[in-house]
């Protein structure tokens, strides 16, 4: 394999403590190492920006729910036309829910390498993998959701643990998943019966267990099985004015439990898109935010790692296993509604948005996500993401740095707003002068999502033995001044290499790499109780045979990287 | 004002998407320039004079330039699309997307025009002498803003699914409506002097339908309400109120629900 030298970037890695010092990357075998022979090809980073690849925790980029959002929504093709393909590239399109060679092509123009589908329901796990086979250059794993799972319900009312361990063991088996999700848990079986779990009080019907039980649970299972991952949460109320404080309340859970496992996270629980979940206030009326609540706990406890869920003041489509927020969003806009149950396991819904800076409500939103940021003491736990496409598309990220880097570009974004004034009133992004350097923002973006994920082994750094993914961008920070060249150079990196290949040379995409599926296979004891059980549920209930469930075959995941664990007692 | 003169000499193998026959466009380009510019069809890319003759001029804006586009253009799609000013003028049939996304100016088409015609208008005249296909001043698909202002005037008949989602600016028909007329509609008028099918105001919000002529089927979704005097398009008459459609969600304007309404000429 070529070696290559990228001489004299301005280098940010937050790992190794390097803060924009000139520094010479070294690339051989697919790993980064300390030095390459004189035969190397040289890459000329003079006056450019060096970071380890980009790694996204939270993103819906493959599957039924993104394919819903692709069918029913030919409109969002017409804000990003096809393109036809060339050299490399396949034909591509789509603005919010582009299609997966767009993926691809967008996440590495940004310097990404590795990106996480944030939402895998089992059933439909086969879907999810072929997407993510079929997405170009990126590294990407996939979390199975747990939240409204009727094994885990029926486990966790009973207090049965080590059942819930082994089941989970076997799911991520069976649908090649990386983490356990949980979205509005109890919450969406009970939108089933047309109800919700809005606190961590409220039982879920039939199973009479509560949302606190729930997480906790996972937490617990989570940390008995030594995941790489954290317990990934989406908690109960989202999006509803006054709701931080049941986003306090889920957070309160992980108190006094210690992370367990050698993957060198810090984190027991992920809150992803807390953006969603700093509400204050009682209505849409009085609707303000309560980032700094949030920031504040989240700044105390180091066993909590979260994602922000930026909105970008984009027309988007939002997309998620929280069945019963999407039918209230539909009921807000009385725009397009699509909504799946999946059977035994979780549901969806989908509905279009348009996240309108005219609109008071947008821009307090706006605000608040980068509130949050901003107020952020270690950036290395508060991280990047959009939800893309819930609260704007993950090619806005550019833009989002631009606004956590420069007061001057967030006051243009104010000043371009009908409710200034109101917006200012209710956030506190106003009073906020922080502006967050390169290093941070590293922080935000690949060391700390690298570690959050238990990837630090392989992602998020250029110390020698790692991954060789590594991003050059047309950015000089000493001498840039105008907050719009950010958005510009890191919106489309000047080279980018994965697992040591070149990917984009001078701009353009060259490769489509040699993409890695990454799952956790995870051993646990004889389980005879869990077996019967998953044996009798496909029996009684599902409508597909078991030998019809597993993703096993090369044609889903033909290069896999799996993480083994070893978790028998 | 300058023109340009598009003459169409030879029919193409494939549909031609002629997105720069507009003035704002061609204003400013000489007819050399004119017939160098791009003209897709299928994968491939032509140019302009590949299929048509140039003459004349564009003006110096869009506002001071007028198109005239003559010939057999029934395999032509997107004349006067996305215009915001100046003049067209078609003498001749063609096919999709006349005026789409038009924000100002005229279009005057002295034959029959294709389906999509006016998508999502929000300004401006179209005025066809012939007749119109179907969705005439609808959305795009799968959006839910169809058109948002301007006039279209259709002295022959339409198609079906005309002003689905419409919100502002008026539709005249002249002659009869196949089915679908303002299907989920939240604004606008329409005015049908023919006669129409069936599914007016199919989902209807807000909004108007004046029709002259009969109709086959009304919607089970609106009610009579009372007869009512009024003058439409220079025509004094009593016509029946209808209020619709009953089966969907309206909004509320000091504590009355805001109906649309469906008036049918006595």
């Amino acid at each position: 394999m070529a070696e290559y030298l990228i001489k004299n970037g301005f280098v940010f890695d937050p790992v190794l403590g390097i803060n924009g010092d000139k520094k010479d990357i070294a690339i051989k075998d697919g790993k980064i190492v300390e030095s390459v022979g004189a035969s190397a090809k040289v890459i000329d980073a003079a006056g450019k920006t060096v970071m380890a690849g980009g790694v996204d925790i939270h993103a819906h980029v493959a599957g039924p729910k993104v394919n819903v959002g692709r069918w029913y929504r030919p409109e969002d093709k017409k804000q990003a036309p096809y393109e036809p393909g060339r050299g490399v590239r396949r034909m591509s399109g789509g603005f919010s829910i582009p299609t997966v060679f767009k993926t691809g092509y967008e996440y590495a123009n940004m310097g990404y390498t590795t990106v996480m589908e944030a939402a895998m329901p089992p059933f439909f796990a086969r879907h999810v993998h072929e997407e993510m086979r079929d997405t170009p250059i990126l590294d990407q794993g996939a979390y199975p959701v747990f939240g409204n799972n009727w094994f885990v319900l029926e486990y966790l009312k009973n207090g049965e643990l080590e059942n819930t361990a082994a089941y989970i063991a076997w799911l991520l088996r069976m649908t090649k998943g990386y983490a356990v999700k949980c979205v509005n848990p109890g919450g969406t079986e009970a939108w089933g019966w047309g109800l919700n779990c809005t606190t961590i009080h409220d039982p879920v019907p039939y199973f009479d267990i509560t949302p606190a039980e729930i997480v906790k649970g996972l937490i617990e299972a989570n940390e008995a099985l030594k995941l790489p991952h954290s317990m990934h949460v989406h908690s109960n109320n989202l999006g509803n004015p006054g709701n931080y404080e049941t986003t306090l309340d889920t957070l309160k859970l992980a108190e006094g439990i210690s992370p367990k496992g050698d993957f060198g996270r810090d984190q027991v629980l992920h809150h992803t898109h807390i953006q969603f979940h700093s509400y204050g206030g009682t209505t849409w009326g009085d609707f303000e935010s309560r980032a700094d609540k949030i920031a504040e706990y989240v700044n105390a406890n180091k066993n909590i790692t979260c994602d922000i869920g930026f909105v970008t003041l984009d027309e988007t489509t939002t997309m998620t296993a929280d069945g019963p927020f999407e039918h209230h969003l539909c009921e807000l806009n009385h725009l397009k509604w699509a909504n799946v149950d999946v059977e035994l396991e979780t549901g969806s819904g989908v509905v279009p948005y348009v996240y309108s800076p005219e609109i008071f409500v947008c821009g307090i939103q706006w605000a608040i996500g980068l509130e949050i940021a901003l107020l952020a003491n270690d950036p290395m736990r508060f991280h990047m993401t959009t939800d893309h496409p819930n609260a704007g598309p993950f090619t806005r990220y550019p833009r989002v740095m631009k606004w956590l880097m420069s007061a001057k570009a967030r006051d243009e974004m104010f000043a371009g707003m009908k409710n200034e004034g109101k917006v200012r009133d209710r956030t506190g992004l106003g009073a906020i002068d922080r502006e967050l350097s390169l290093y941070e923002i590293a922080m935000m973006t690949r060391a700390g999502t690298a570690k959050a994920l238990g990837l630090s082994h392989l992602y998020g750094s250029l110390t020698p033995g790692l991954c060789g993914d590594v991003a050059v961008y047309d950015y000089n920070p000493e001498t840039a001044d105008d907050p719009e060249l950010i958005e510009k150079a890191f919106g489309s990196a000047a080279y980018l290499f994965k697992q040591g290949e070149l990917i984009i040379n001078e701009g353009e995409i060259i490769s489509n790499g040699n993409k890695r599926t990454l799952w956790v296979d995870v051993k646990t004891n004889e389980n005879a109780q869990v077996q019967r059980d998953i044996a009798l549920k496909f029996n009684k209930f599902y409508t597909i045979n078991q030998n019809n469930y597993e993703v096993a075959s090369h044609h889903y995941v033909p290069n896999p990287y799996v993480i083994e664990i070893d978790a028998t007692v | 004002m300058e023109t340009v003169t598009l003459t169409i000499k030879e029919q193409p193998p494939l549909f031609l998407e002629a997105e720069v026959f507009n003035p704002d466009s061609l204003a400013s380009k000489t007819a050399q320039e004119i017939a160098a510019l791009p003209l897709p069809m299928g994968k491939t890319t032509p140019v302009v004079g590949d299929y048509f003759t140039v003459s004349g001029k564009g003006g110096a804006t869009a506002a001071e330039t007028k198109v005239v586009v003559n010939g057999d253009l029934r395999k032509v799609k997107y004349i006067g699309a996305h215009m915001s000013a100046g003049e067209v003028v078609i003498n001749g049939d063609t096919d999709m997307y006349v005026g789409a996304w038009m924000t100002g100016g005229k279009i005057t088409a002295k034959g029959n025009i294709g389906d999509f015609a006016a998508t999502a208008m929000k300004g401006g005249e179209l005025i066809v002498e012939g007749n119109a296909g179907n969705y005439l001043g609808t959305s795009y698909r799968g959006d839910w803003r169809g058109m948002q202002g301007g006039r279209i005037h259709v002295k022959g008949n339409v198609g079906s699914d005309a002003g689905t989602f419409m919100m502002a600016g008026e539709i005249v028909i002249d002659g009869n409506v196949d089915v679908h007329v303002m299907t989920h509609a939240d604004g606008g008028r329409t005015v049908i002097k023919g006669n129409a099918k069936s599914r007016l105001g199919g989902q209807m919000v807000q909004g108007e339908i004046y029709l002259f002529g009969s109709v086959d089927v009304m919607m089970p979704g609106f009610n009579y309400v009372g007869d009512v005097e009024l003058e439409v398009e220079g025509v004094k008459a009593t016509f029946a109120e209808y209020i619709g459609d009953t089966g969907e969600r309206h909004p509320k304007s000091k504590g009355k629900l805001i109906y649309g309404k469906l008036y049918q000429k006595k």
